[in-house]
């Protein structure tokens, strides 16, 4: 007969608290607003917040609302234009310690947002930006590991007294030709315990011949490390830029995708994506730092820097470096954090090429106690219009990252240590080999879509999924009366479960993803209409009523399973191997597929059970 | 409210081998749409510049298209789209897409320079190599479809079976891509995404109708295997016809609403939806037939019991 169990109810009112809950943050409209972001170590106080309002209101702008939000002052406004205009009358003022971005703010209440309820983020299609697809060169970080592999080998066979005819690269690898034949095994030995990633053989045909051949693993090390600095440097630039929620992601092999929502200024972006980094060791100047920096008397030899973290006056600290540097980052080989052995510390790990070994080495040996910096510099290229001239320009930003007290002679290889965290030697590797320019970027996918088209988007995607939605409850209601009602609230909890789902999940709406849940509705029915027509259809064999309702979700379950894993396994391949709109509406898709399974079989059911189940001289159902 | 009778006795198999040769010959007709006059690949297949712009005041197309020359972008395609302020504009591929001087910035900034104010409503600048590799992924996906629709309805059904709903689906795949070669509406990545979930809803329509014949076969043991398949039809025409209808609905809100970037995709399912519902009847079923389907391939159980009982 008739049953569902009352743990049953539970769950689908639990489902539906959650559902609701994670819903609901969709509801409360964005703020347009201007994030206020402070740069080394400016303040983010009272005093900034009165000198931004007394700005706008010299502008003729007032702001809904403006406080300071975690990190950021936020100037809520009432709309887009005004948003604009209050972005450049600020920007001026603040530029030089403060990022000025566009924002979308939230107005969800704390108390939401305090158990993770946060809406779905808007695709650019939806909000207007740009999107930028990078193609890193991959085969360039190859060539430059090959190359310092050559000058590793050769290194270790001078340092050797191995004489040999050639170390060149060559499509197998890199092969190496001894002049004497009887140096092969212990050339082979020296050069294994240097560079243990190459695996080396001795040539059969020839007496004097190695061949080492970097692994696919070591390339593929290699590779991975080309896209990840690469990513560390448009993340670094990208804050830079003023966007709000950017996104920098990477995507299969060799590819990042850059999403910058709200931004409309393609030539900014390009110019700061186009920026490149390099690194510079240099030694440290004896010499009161903070003093050169207020009396501007600099020692002869030295150059006034700033370090990246900051001092106790909440001012970067400054620092003295001499005006030569000792290596650069082109003769970077790799950096990578690791544990120190002999201290315990999280350190840093550092190899140079030959050339750079060669200095480190001749400049260490005088050196030992003194102090050595590494300067992070990025060159940003920049266009000026000068008398009607375009002019090609650079802002140069130069960074010390490190400096740490030279404690013996090196050479090639060195350990930075005495990190106090693993994230901060994990962080100092990344810009070390950020600044080795290993791998030059190109851009090959470019979208722009303007804030009016994205505005319009939201307005006829929402209204399509509506009307899509109305269609359904119209029909459903007529056709099937008390059942209709059944199943349209089984309809909208699905479509509640689909955005609360969505939403948790972080996923991102976009117009694909609304056509998405438009056709969840269309394919979701099925399940109802499979259980609504079997319930018919036991009522005219003759059938209880109460029976038929039971018999009428019993038999169509095992259909309504079979049909759905196989709409499941388009939705799959469609999340698997689309990128872009078809995977958003993949997702979107198999989200929809799985809660309409849920809603149909038992929730309607719960509901169905709610109404008949207790009238047991039931003769009639209206269905 | 009843809107088909329920206990309809339609004789569908009876034209089976009629409607086998009509969908035969629209297959025909569509792959050789496709190898004669193939597909209007959109930006994302092809790679390339599409900028739409939106002007201040009306403009004509070739006066665009002067500037653009002028400017040096080579045989630029101006069309008005919507009112005669709005006007899109195609760049073919070449190398150094998603270049500077390639942009949407830089072909808005060029038509504005020659006197004609207009605001970037949207731009795409796709590399050549982009594009081949979202039409690799889309074979991909297809193959992946494919090959696990055969795999579960083999599994959970009967290897005839399988076999049938895959031919339906491909056929109905096919119709919807002829359709795109003949009528030469573009074809882009939303479409892809369409006829992708044309291949779901299609197999979902034909399984329920083979989940009612496997029941009947088991049930019904006195009827004949056309008259199974006759009575399955007809006792899920109602349910095939009802879903099909509120699901062409949906679509139907999306083409009228949705705008013209998703209107190629609610396309490709309207047309779908209305086929996939006829093939999971009227090709479907005239293959199973066609295969000689029988309750014998849904029951090895039992035939094993048989043989065991008949041993001594």
């Amino acid at each position: 007969m008739l049953e569902f169990a009352r743990w049953k109810y539970v769950v689908i009112v639990v489902v539906l608290f959650f559902t609701t809950l994670y819903s609901i943050p969709n509801l409360f409209p964005k703020d347009p607003s201007v994030q206020i972001t402070a740069n080394r170590g400016a303040p983010l106080d009272a005093a900034l917040e009165s000198r931004v309002v007394a700005l706008l209101k010299a502008g003729g702008v007032t702001p809904k609302r403006a406080e300071i939000e975690g990190n950021n002052l936020l100037v809520r406004l009432p709309d887009a234009t005004v948003q604009a205009k209050a972005a450049d009358l600020i920007r001026p003022a603040l530029a030089a310690n403060y990022t000025v971005a566009l924002n979308l703010a939230t107005t969800v209440p704390d108390w939401l947002q305090a158990v993770h309820a946060k809406p779905m983020s808007l695709g650019l299609d939806l909000q207007g930006g740009i999107q930028f697809l990078m193609e890193v060169d991959q085969k360039a970080a190859v060539d430059k590991r090959h190359e310092a592999f050559v000058d590793e080998i050769r290194a270790v066979l001078r340092e050797s007294q191995i004489a040999y005819t050639t170390v060149a690269r060559t499509p197998a690898g890199v092969q190496v030709d001894l002049r004497r034949p009887e140096d092969r095994n212990r050339a082979q030995n020296l050069i294994a315990a240097s560079a243990p990633e190459l695996q080396l053989t001795q040539d059969p045909a020839t007496g004097n011949r190695l061949l080492a051949v970097v692994p696919a693993t070591e390339i593929k090390r290699v590779t991975d490390n080309a896209i990840e600095q690469n990513m560390t440097t448009l993340r670094n630039r990208i804050n830079a830029l003023g966007v709000a929620e950017p996104v920098v992601q990477r995507q299969g092999q060799s590819r990042i995708a850059v999403q910058l929502p709200g931004l409309q200024d393609t030539v900014a972006a390009k110019k700061l994506i186009g920026a490149t980094a390099t690194l510079e060791y240099r030694a440290v100047v004896d010499g009161n730092a903070v003093v050169a920096r207020d009396s501007g008397v600099v020692p002869p030899d030295a150059r006034l820097y700033f370090m990246r973290e900051l001092g106790a006056d909440g001012k970067p600290r400054p620092i003295l470096l001499s005006k030569r540097t000792i290596a650069t980052g082109d003769q970077l080989v790799n950096a990578s954090a690791q544990m120190d052995q002999t201290s315990g510390t999280p350190s840093v790990s550092v190899e140079l090429n030959k050339l750079g070994g060669d200095r480190m080495f001749k400049f260490t040996q005088d050196n030992v106690g003194k102090l050595m910096a590494a300067v992070y510099i990025e060159t940003i290229p920049d266009v000026k219009t000068v008398d009607g001239k375009q002019v090609r320009t650079s802002r140069v930003s130069e960074e010390v990252i490190s400096a740490a007290t030279i404690q013996g002679v090196f050479g090639r290889n060195f350990n930075t240590t005495g990190l106090t965290n693993m994230a901060e030697a994990q962080n100092l590797s990344l810009l070390l080999r950020a600044g080795s320019l290993a791998a030059p970027m190109v851009i090959v996918e470019e979208r722009i879509i303007g804030p009016s088209l994205g505005a319009d988007n939201v307005q006829r995607g929402t209204q399509a999924v509506m009307y899509s939605f109305l269609f359904v409850l119209v029909f459903f209601l007529f056709y099937y009366k008390t059942f209709g009602i059944v199943t349209n609230v089984a309809l909208l909890l699905n479509l509640l479960i689909v955005v609360a789902v969505m939403s948790a999940l972080g996923a991102t709406m976009s117009l694909p993803g609304l056509a998405g849940i438009a056709l969840t509705v269309g394919m979701s029915v099925d399940a109802n209409v499979l259980i609504n027509e079997r319930i018919r259809e036991e009522l005219r064999n003759g059938v209880s009523p109460l029976s038929a309702i039971a018999a009428g979700y019993d038999k169509a379950a095992g259909t309504i399973a079979d049909a759905n894993v196989t709409a499941l396994l388009g939705g799959l391949a469609m999340a698997a191997f689309g990128s872009g709109p078809v995977r958003g509406f993949g997702i979107t898709l198999i989200i929809g597929i799985l809660s309409s399974m849920y809603t149909a079989v038992s929730v309607s059911r719960g509901i169905a059970t709610l109404i008949y189940g207790r009238r047991r001289k039931l003769t009639k159902i209206a269905i | 409210m009843e809107l088909f009778p329920h206990d309809s006795n339609y004789n569908f198999m009876r034209v089976g081998r009629a409607s086998l040769v009509i969908a035969f010959l629209i297959m025909v007709v569509a792959f050789g749409a496709m190898a004669t006059k193939g597909f209007n690949y959109a930006l994302d297949f092809t790679g390339g510049t599409v900028v739409e712009l939106r002007f201040e005041q009306p403009v004509d197309s070739d006066t665009v298209r002067q500037a653009l020359t002028r400017k040096g972008f080579e045989s630029p395609l101006v069309q008005s789209f919507g009112s005669s302020n709005d006007v899109v504009v195609r760049l073919k591929p070449r190398a150094g897409d998603g270049d500077a001087t390639r942009s949407g910035e830089a072909i808005a900034s060029a038509v504005r320079e020659s006197g004609h104010p207009a605001a970037l409503l949207r731009s795409e600048s796709v590399g050549p190599q982009i594009g081949k590799e979202l039409a690799v992924n889309g074979i991909y996906a297809a193959l992946f479809v494919v090959l696990g629709f055969l795999a579960y309805v083999w599994v959970r059904f009967e290897f005839k079976f399988a076999v049938a709903a895959l031919i339906t689906t491909l056929h109905d795949v096919v119709l919807v891509a002829g359709w795109f070669a003949i009528t030469g509406h573009e074809f882009d990545l939303t479409v892809l995404a369409g006829v992708l979930s044309v291949m779901g809803y299609s197999i979902n329509d034909t399984i329920v109708v083979f989940d009612r014949v496997r029941e009947n076969f088991r049930t019904l043991h006195k009827l004949s295997p056309v008259e199974v398949l006759n009575r399955s039809i007809n006792q899920t025409l109602s349910r095939t016809i009802i879903t099909s209808f509120v699901a062409f609905l949906t679509v139907l809100a999306l083409y009228l609403f949705a705008g013209a970037s998703l209107r190629g995709m609610a396309e490709s399912q309207i047309i779908g939806i209305v086929f996939g519902t006829l093939s999971s009847i009227f090709v479907a079923c005239p293959l199973l037939q066609a295969f000689g389907a029988t309750k014998q391939d849904l029951m090895p159980r039992m035939r094993d019991d048989a043989e065991l009982n008949r041993r001594p």
